[in-house]
């Protein structure tokens, strides 16, 4: 039996991302997934002979530039192919568009709200301050503020002067940002509510939370503080589906001398002596070392993979209460043709970017309600995006790969476990909506996978099919992720580590989480450390 | 003393009274302007019907300031207490009750866990209640900005936090900005226990139990009690008692007290204020102007946009600030008996919010701007205890009643007969026989509250309290500080730190701003 410097729990991309750093750092490191393929939530997949879905995550933005570059992804076969456009249709017909000239965008804004377009400028000044104050900060480990530790102490103290640069305005804005509704924090800039709606989407987007629900302003910022080769808040497909996001990790890691298996999901954390020693895996097999990393969510982690004999129960417990709600689901379809859309009319560019269906603000809360109440909304929240317009290598020349991300979806049906009924009723509210807006969508759809969080847990290892793995409200986040006391990605017993997005600084596919833990894996093994530092933006 | 150094107080809510009277003690000369007939604001004692006497909006004490009594002496201003530290009553539909007195049940059925994880809880709560009670008469510091003093009281503050010791603290930060439901479902099993609990997280406020921000609402209710222990109380006379003991300790002290005189306008001479000039034409003058009325009446209306910044304006506009609890008062021929509940208990707080999705429920139509058709109730009985308020043997029945959304689509004539309609049948079905007894009844929603108190939005804090809303946030960022961006003008209401609840802390600690920027000029 081979002994292994590190184990790694789960191929997902920030498994991967740590143990490419660990082997990098000239480890012994060997990743175990459960799955025949790896990837976690960043995969793509050939379900539907000559289309490739990305099954889950779909598009890229906040994959971290400093370990795209410090890996070498590119060379490892990765590339983030820019998109434009993006649209908001309401029932009525009308639209409104993203434009990256900024004179055509205000007079977009202007069509709708004169005061808007002169709002819109002070929005996106305010949004993208927020953006490069918490940059730097992604790839930093939080700091414990109950701690006397000088690590601490200096963090906070840091933390606090990067605060000061901005100014005393800025710290008001912060606390109120990360606290505020979306709704009422869009309401201090805008009056039209369609363009209220258009920008709200990004504070909801796998969240327990609706539009009116104090705590979704910071959801937004979540999705606006990553960047396409440096253009921050802009979004980009991976070429060939997200799953070219881990297979270049994966390669980087492979590079370095790291090894996969397959197959071989973990039944169980061996532990001796109060310390970890490797894992046993339902294959029959035990591989062992005395660094084993967690790349599943806290909840899985603390509740499936350990005796809990082994564990203080007061982590058992606060796994147990880890709020980790699944909001969405997701339908990957295979079109036969281009689906046409009137209020858009032929061939506009906007229809290359996200497209939303949407009225107000009170729909898209409605929405919300529904999912509080133990359904799948009605009248869900669609990102519909054809990234084969983009990106022809997803499907066979002239057909078309449809991805909608939908919200609101719930976890259980009332309470109870989710049917193949259940599942078609969702599937039919979906296609309806589009087909609302779309006349001659439904004559195109050939094959659709429908994903609902049941999938989501099934096949990707998702408790409850939360995308962050843990949901990004205050109780988790920073310091308080996974849990309080926790956040520096070393869990309770000696050796065992956690690197996944239920860890600071939270979902997405920004591998952050997984450097992190890896720089503080090998501070502990006192090995110089090989994760870049977080750039700073002009 | 020329008229320059007079200082006018506008309103004569509880916190203006307070104000006046730091500020006579000083030895200032002050004039306290007050719009009704009589002083008290939102804590009034006033009839609805003969003989029957009511608390005009807020009909709890539970934060006055412990301190503050003691400095202006209101017991021997005349406040008595007819009954403190009321216990709550947690009522199901089918009669069933539980009866919390603070962390300790006192009678009902509990499965042992939740019985255990009560005491800790209630311990838990008031221990982060009393951090946030030691900021109430301090003032908020600046940060990022200013002096070392500035600099001071943010850390005082992170002390505070901190010197709980290192697992509440954790936990502190772990659920100071989250929701009620989510917290109360972490550690209890029953569903009526976890209503009543969460019922004091959104009174009065624009969140449900799933919004985040309901358990900062609920440390800010605990914040008092955490202080000195008392709890939800009710004075002798009714809270208008309260606000009579505030203005006796101010004409003791010196200062004037006109009612019956309504503010029109702050009158400004260059870049200073000069005074005010009442809705009739006369002119008070005056080098300061204190205002006890909200922020966007004070800043809007009486002093007006043009002589403010645009984006001060623009964040002074923006403070959410509409009510969403309407109030019921009803005089009643005789007591009205609770199914099942002992006669004994009639005069404590008693809870309608049998689950918290019984008021998750209610607070969704409010978010569509309609009265929830199943709202939750807080009840109180105070002539049980204080047979002043009604005629022998009769009694008055005061309840808020979640939600009533300040919306044009709930105002009205129409929904305000709907609510009342609503809220007798539950009481109905809770009380047989009630409705028999009512003699006389008033539902008052935030439309008439705004236009009886004469508080924007008729939110009875002067604003939503939540995280964005506070400390130094209140009532704008970076003029939390009592002193507005206009020479010789304050503010002094709970629109300000620390915010609602009849408490007096914002009057004091205006006082102390006035005194401390005009000693220095």
């Amino acid at each position: 039996m081979t002994k292994y410097d590190a184990i790694v729990i789960g191929a997902g991309h920030n498994g991967l991302t740590n143990a490419a750093y660990l082997a990098r750092s000239g480890l012994k490191v060997l990743v175990v997934e459960r799955n025949p393929w790896i990837g976690g939530a960043a995969v793509s997949r050939e379900i539907e002979k000559g289309w490739m879905y990305s099954n889950c995550s779909y598009v890229c933005s906040l994959l971290r530039p400093e370990l795209f570059r410090d890996l070498e992804l590119a060379r490892h076969g990765l590339q983030i192919v820019p998109y434009g456009g993006g649209v908001s249709i309401t029932s009525q017909g009308d639209i409104l568009g993203n434009y990256t000239d900024e004179q055509v965008q205000r007079r977009e804004f202007a069509r709708h709200s004169p005061r808007d377009a002169d709002a819109y400028h002070r929005y996106s000044t305010d949004v993208m301050r927020q953006c490069k104050f918490i940059r730097p900060l992604l790839l930093r480990t939080p700091p414990d503020p109950t701690s006397m530790k000088p690590r601490d102490l200096r963090e906070l103290l840091f933390l606090g002067r990067e605060l000061n640069k901005f100014g005393e305005q800025f710290i008001y804005d912060t606390l109120c940002f990360y606290s505020m509704s979306i709704a009422d924090f869009l309401g201090e800039y805008f009056e039209s509510d369609l363009i209220k709606c258009h920008l709200s989407g990004s504070g909801i987007i796998g969240s327990a939370m609706g539009v009116y629900s104090p705590g979704t302003a910071y959801v937004l910022l979540h999705h606006y503080m990553g960047d396409v080769d440096g253009s921050i808040g802009a979004w980009g497909f991976a070429r060939g589906g997200m799953g070219a996001v881990s297979n270049a990790i994966a390669s980087a890691f492979k590079s370095f001398g790291g090894e996969i298996v397959t197959d071989a999901g973990v039944e169980r954390v061996i532990v001796r002596g109060g310390r970890v020693t490797g894992v046993a895996t339902a294959n029959g097999r035990e591989y062992h070392a005395d660094i084993i990393v967690s790349n599943l969510d806290p909840r899985r982690t603390y509740t499936t993979i350990f005796d809990p004999k082994d564990l203080p129960p007061a982590i058992i417990e606060k796994a147990r209460n880890w709020k980790i709600r699944g909001s969405s689901g997701k339908l990957n379809i295979a079109l036969d043709g281009l689906p046409e859309f009137p209020a858009l009319g032929r061939d506009n560019p906007l229809a290359y970017g996200d497209m939303h269906f949407l009225d107000s603000l009170e729909k898209m809360e409605r929405a919300y309600d529904d999912w509080k109440n133990g359904t799948w909304s009605k009248e869900p929240y669609l990102d519909l995006l054809i990234p084969s317009m983009t990106d022809p290598t997803m499907a066979p020349p002239g057909k078309h790969f449809m991805s909608v991300f939908v919200q609101y979806v719930p976890p259980k049906i009332r309470g109870r476990e989710w049917t193949d009924e259940d599942r078609e009723g969702f599937k039919n509210t979906v296609l309806d909506q589009i087909a609302r807006y779309s006349p001659n969508f439904k004559s195109l759809v050939r094959h659709v996978e429908c994903r609902t969080p049941r999938e989501l847990e099934a096949e990707v290892g998702l408790t409850e099919g939360n995308i962050f793995q843990g949901e990004l409200t205050m109780d988790q986040l920073l310091f308080n992720r996974p849990f309080p006391g926790y956040a520096q990605y070393r869990g309770p017993l000696k050796g065992f580590y956690m690197c996944g997005s239920g860890t600071h600084p939270g979902g997405g596919v920004m591998a952050a989480p997984g450097a992190n833990a890896a720089r503080e894996i090998l501070m502990d093994l006192k090995r110089p450390n090989l994760v870049p530092e977080g750039w700073r933006d002009d | 003393m020329t008229e320059r150094d007079r200082i006018v107080i506008v309103g004569g809510g509880h916190n203006g009274l307070a104000c006046a009277a730091y500020l006579a003690r000083a030895g200032r000369e002050v004039v306290v302007l007050e719009a009704a007939a009589q002083v008290g604001g939102a804590a009034i004692t006033r009839e609805i019907a003969a003989g029957y006497r009511v608390s005009g909006c807020a009909h709890l004490s539970y934060l006055l300031d412990a301190t503050i009594a003691r400095e202006l002496k209101l017991a021997s201003h005349g406040l008595k207490w007819a009954r403190t530290g009321l216990k709550t009553v947690a009522l199901a539909p089918g009669g069933e009750h539980l009866v919390l007195d603070g962390g300790r049940l006192e009678s009902g059925t509990l499965s042992d866990s939740d019985r255990s994880e009560l005491a800790a809880w209630h311990a838990r709560m008031m221990q982060f209640a009393r951090v946030l009670g030691r900021q109430h008469n301090r003032r908020p510091p600046r940060l990022g900005g200013g002096g070392r003093d500035e600099l001071l009281g943010a850390a005082k503050l992170g002390f505070d936090i901190r010197r709980m010791g290192r697992e509440p603290m954790r936990e502190f930060l772990r659920i100071a900005g989250i929701n009620i439901y989510d917290v109360l479902e972490e550690k209890f099993e029953s569903p009526l226990l976890k209503g009543a609990l969460a019922l004091d997280a959104v009174l009065g406020t624009n969140l449900g139990p799933r919004s985040n921000n309901s358990v900062l609402a609920l440390l800010h209710r605990l914040s008092g009690a955490a202080q000195d222990g008392a709890g939800p109380s009710l004075p002798e006379g009714g809270m208008g008692a309260v606000s009579e003991a505030f203005a006796a300790a101010a004409r003791a002290a010196g200062a004037t007290i006109r009612t019956g005189s309504p503010v029109g306008r702050i009158t400004l001479d260059g870049d200073r204020v000069s005074g005010v000039e009442l809705e009739g034409g006369e002119k008070v003058s005056g080098g300061i102007v204190v205002s006890n009325a909200d922020p966007a009446r004070t800043l809007l209306r009486l002093l007006g946009t043009r002589h403010l910044e645009t984006g001060f304006a623009h964040r002074v506009r923006h403070i959410r600030m509409k009510g969403m609890a309407a109030k019921l008062h009803l005089a009643l021929d005789a007591l009205p008996a609770f199914a099942r509940l002992p006669v004994a208990l009639a005069g404590e707080r008693l809870a309608i919010a049998p689950d918290m999705t019984y008021l998750e429920h209610a607070f969704d139509h409010a978010k569509y701007g309609q009265c929830s058709p199943d709202p939750a109730l807080e009840i109180t009985m105070p002539s049980v205890h204080d047979k002043s308020l009604a005629p022998a043997g009769k009694h008055v029945l005061s309840a808020v009643v979640l939600y009533a959304p300040h919306d044009p689509r709930a105002s009205g004539d129409g929904p305000r007969r709907e609510l009342l309609e609503r809220t007798l049948g539950i009481l109905e079905r809770y009380a047989p026989g009630l409705r028999r007894l009512v003699v006389a009844s008033e539902l008052l929603l935030p439309a008439d509250l705004e236009r009886e108190f004469r508080i924007t939005g008729g939110h009875w804090h002067h604003g939503e309290l939540a995280l964005d809303q506070m400390l130094m946030l209140r009532p704008v960022p970076g003029a939390a500080q009592y002193a507005m961006p206009v020479n010789g003008l304050y503010l002094c209401g709970a629109g300000c730190h620390p915010g609602g609840g009849v408490m007096g802390s914002a009057g004091r600690n205006a006082a102390r701003a006035v005194l401390a920027t005009e000693l220095s000029r």
